[in-house]
């Protein structure tokens, strides 16, 4: 089996740390080979963040390069943008319908470019997109967005409802699992 | 069983597994995790000292009393734990002694990306490199064994991409290892001349005997390709891009040892390809070795030296082909630089230094990211401990500037390696303004405790070096300590601590936001009838606050209620 490549990017502080961990477990329970990369300390303070999950049957590099990604899921339309040359063709981008506006944009330096997602669909890019943070609030909380993006995603994997609940399980403390499967389930029926 | 492991977990559940019984260390990205996850084991000891030096020194007294230790640090931590380092490897170790650095290629959170594979030749030590999870584990447990069949430290140097990487690692049961009793064994540790003298020629025979391990030991492998127009040298990190791109097909050497290096091998490989090529990361260490064995390569002539490889570097320099890229919108995407969080603490405190126009050097810690715009509050970072130091001597070189310069450092790095510099600043008398941030935590690397928290790494209740009784202890008389929300606070407590002709230390204090015993306030939200444009508020580089139609908008999901910009507005146009 060929290696699949996930990117998950966003800002610092979006979650995408249990995002990547929680593909990690599903993965690992299919009995796939997996790598799951991050990089944490400064860029984790509002930056730009970016990890890594490859399944397969031998996975060697822990990261993902330009034109490799089969998927990204970005949390952020902008980071969507940014990211957006490490899709593969055919590649799918699967976005929260979420602006944060970085630094240079606040300081007036540099302006948040209009209509990130049309502009990506006009390059025949297939975006799969909604609003997670609203879906998030409605499951309980605002910061489950990143598990209403896990919900979304699955929607393009040939893999049971069943071990994505799992993955879950396996992944979010117990005391939140009610909120983050509702969460899940949002962002998979949407 | 496999497990999913975490790299830096998979070092300490080696260490763990093999019997190690203190682990100490100062937290550096990406470090870290070593031993947080470390000291999660109940059944040995784990600690944060004040800095690297003294982790390893911890490390050493542990080794000396026959237990197995280990100390984590970056690579930069290793420079200031270089002293006891060199001289370990004269003594020698009681019970087995890992050294674990972790390296940061591409500088995701460091101000330099040496190469540690400078020190273990420097110190003639052995280095384990693994290139995943499950080598991170084997090696940091089979590390012990080779140091104390070898008498000699072990270097176990990680990266970036393999101690933040997660891949499956085999976990095996811990293994107990008896310290037997103490015996005294002063030739071999009391390091003065007469005895050193005698332990340096047992270095040299313990590096012959190295390589001759290095050539028949299960760290290092060779996969046979069908090619033989080339053949790969390479480790760690880059071995994996070169098996992806290259999968079975081209010969590979995989060095898991990287110090001392197996020359015979090296030579019996090389002599079944036509064209050798050394893949590694940061510095051409293989490869100098390699050419100065007589034996032609190619390395750093193909491959940087700045920054990681990948394996789109890896394919395009050797020839291989890259997948197609998808078409992509050519639209400017604005940067997004890390910064300081919505609430951070350090941001008031830099806006009355900006307002006052006051010169600044800074430190290592989050409170770095006070060089970015629109506050940018710093004239320089360079390393732990050096704001201090720096300040003494930039006021030294021009009293005058003892008027209008400053220097930050936190409350963490000051007990790493502030307080040597404010004795200068002391004992010289520059008559300098230090400002600590204290804001009750590491903040950078994650929130780990040190000595001025009051808790150790496992939670548990601890004696708190108080800051303000230190800096009087070291004869520092104008003390004073503000809260960096109060920006009219600050302000005069600058005017007047630089006003002064002795040396001045003012202690900013406020916890982390991010701690979770820390309460926030209500968002704050602007009134649009009020607000006038005039963007006071965006001085302050907040990233809850955005413009939007001309007027100031908070984000309610990002703001603290610090208040910090209601005080600034001069119009009212901010409240709760």
């Amino acid at each position: 089996m060929k290696t699949t490549s996930i990117m998950i990017v966003g800002v610092g502080g979006q979650g995408s740390l249990l995002a990547s961990r929680l593909l990690g477990n599903l993965f690992v329970n299919a009995g796939h080979d997996v790598k799951v990369s991050e990089v944490h300390g400064m860029s984790q303070r509002g930056g730009s963040v970016v990890t890594y999950v490859r399944y397969g049957d031998a996975v060697y590099s822990p990261i993902i390069e330009e034109g490799e990604a089969d998927f990204i899921v970005s949390f952020e339309e902008l980071e969507a943008l940014r990211y957006a040359k490490y899709l593969k063709a055919g590649g799918v981008i699967v976005t929260g319908e979420k602006r944060i506006d970085p630094m240079p944009v606040i300081t007036g330096a540099a302006e948040y470019p209009a209509d990130v997602i049309g502009a990506l669909k006009d390059k025949g890019i297939k975006v799969d997109s909604m609003d997670a943070a609203a879906a998030a609030k409605v499951a309980g909380s605002e910061k489950a967005e990143n598990v209403v993006l896990m919900g979304l995603l699955s929607k393009h994997f040939d893999i049971p409802e069943s071990d994505w609940i799992a993955a879950v399980e396996a992944t979010v403390p117990a005391k939140f699992l009610d909120l983050n499967k509702a969460a899940f389930l949002a962002g998979r029926n949407a | 069983m496999k497990k999913l492991l975490f790299g830096n977990e998979a070092v300490a559940r080696g260490l763990w597994e093999a019997g190690c019984g203190v682990v100490s260390s100062y937290p550096g990205t990406p470090s870290t995790e070593i031993t947080e996850y470390f000291a999660k084991y109940d059944d040995a000891y784990a600690e944060w000292a004040p800095n690297e030096k003294v982790a390893m020194e911890v490390a050493f007294g542990a080794s000396l009393r026959g237990v197995r230790s280990a100390c984590a640090m970056k690579h930069v931590g290793l420079n200031v734990a270089a002293d006891p380092l060199f001289t370990l490897s004269y003594t020698g170790v009681n019970g087995g002694l890992v050294v674990c650095v972790a390296d940061d290629p591409a500088m995701h959170s460091s101000q330099n990306e040496q190469d540690s594979r400078h020190y273990a030749i420097g110190a003639k030590i052995p280095m384990l490199e693994p290139a995943d999870s499950a080598e991170a584990l084997e090696f940091a447990r089979a590390a012990f064994d080779l140091s104390e069949e070898y008498d000699t430290p072990v270097i176990l140097r990680m990266c970036t991409r393999i101690a933040h990487s997660r891949s499956l690692a085999e976990v095996g049961e811990k293994t107990v290892h008896d310290a037997g009793e103490y015996t005294r064994n002063p030739g071999k540790y009391v390091m003065v001349p007469a005895n050193a003298k005698k332990r340096h020629p047992f270095v040299e025979e313990r590096t012959r005997k190295l390589v001759q391990l290095a050539e028949n030991c299960a760290f290092n492998k060779v996969f046979a390709g069908s090619r033989t127009d080339m053949g790969i040298i390479t480790s760690g990190t880059a071995y994996q891009y070169v098996r992806e791109v290259f999968g079975d097909t081209v010969p590979v050497m995989k060095l898991g040892m990287v110090n001392p290096l197996p020359e015979q091998s090296i030579r019996d490989f090389a002599a079944k390809v036509d064209r050798l090529v050394i893949v590694e990361e940061l510095d051409g260490i293989i490869e100098s070795h390699v050419k100065n064995m007589g034996i032609e390569c190619e390395g750093k002539s193909l491959f940087s030296p700045i920054g990681e490889l990948s394996q789109k570097i890896v394919a395009e320099v050797l020839g291989a082909v890259s997948p197609a890229a998808a078409d992509v919108p050519a639209i400017d995407t604005p940067a997004r630089p890390p910064q300081m969080c919505a609430g951070c603490p350090h941001r008031g405190l830099y806006y009355a230094m900006t307002k006052l126009k006051l010169k600044c050097l800074g430190d290592i810690g989050c409170y770095t990211l006070g060089a970015q715009p629109p506050l940018s509050a710093l004239d320089s970072t360079l390393c732990m401990g050096a704001s201090i130091s720096g300040l003494h001597g930039f006021v030294k070189a021009d009293p005058e500037r003892a008027r209008d310069t400053v220097c930050v450092i936190g409350d963490s790095t000051f007990m790493h390696s502030g307080i040597t510099g404010l004795a200068d600043i002391v004992y010289n008398d520059s008559g300098a303004t230090v400002i600590i941030l204290d804001n009750s935590i590491t903040g950078m690397t994650g929130h780990q405790q040190n000595p001025t928290t009051g808790y150790t790494i496992k939670g548990d209740p601890a004696a708190k070096i108080d800051l303000e009784a230190l800096c009087r202890a070291l004869g520092v008389n104008r003390v004073r300590v503000v809260d960096p929300y109060n920006i009219k606070e600050c302000e005069d407590a600058l005017k007047e601590e630089l006003a002064a002709p002795e040396a001045s230390v003012i202690i900013s204090r406020r916890p982390c936001i991010l701690l979770k015993n820390v309460k926030k306030g209500a968002p704050l939200h602007v009134s649009t009838d009020k607000c006038k444009s005039c963007k006071m508020c965006m001085k302050l580089g907040c990233p809850a606050i955005s413009l939007r139609d001309g007027k100031a908008k908070i984000d309610d999901s990002l703001c603290t209620g610090c208040k910090v910009c209601a005080s600034l507005c001069p119009f009212d146009a901010i409240t709760e």
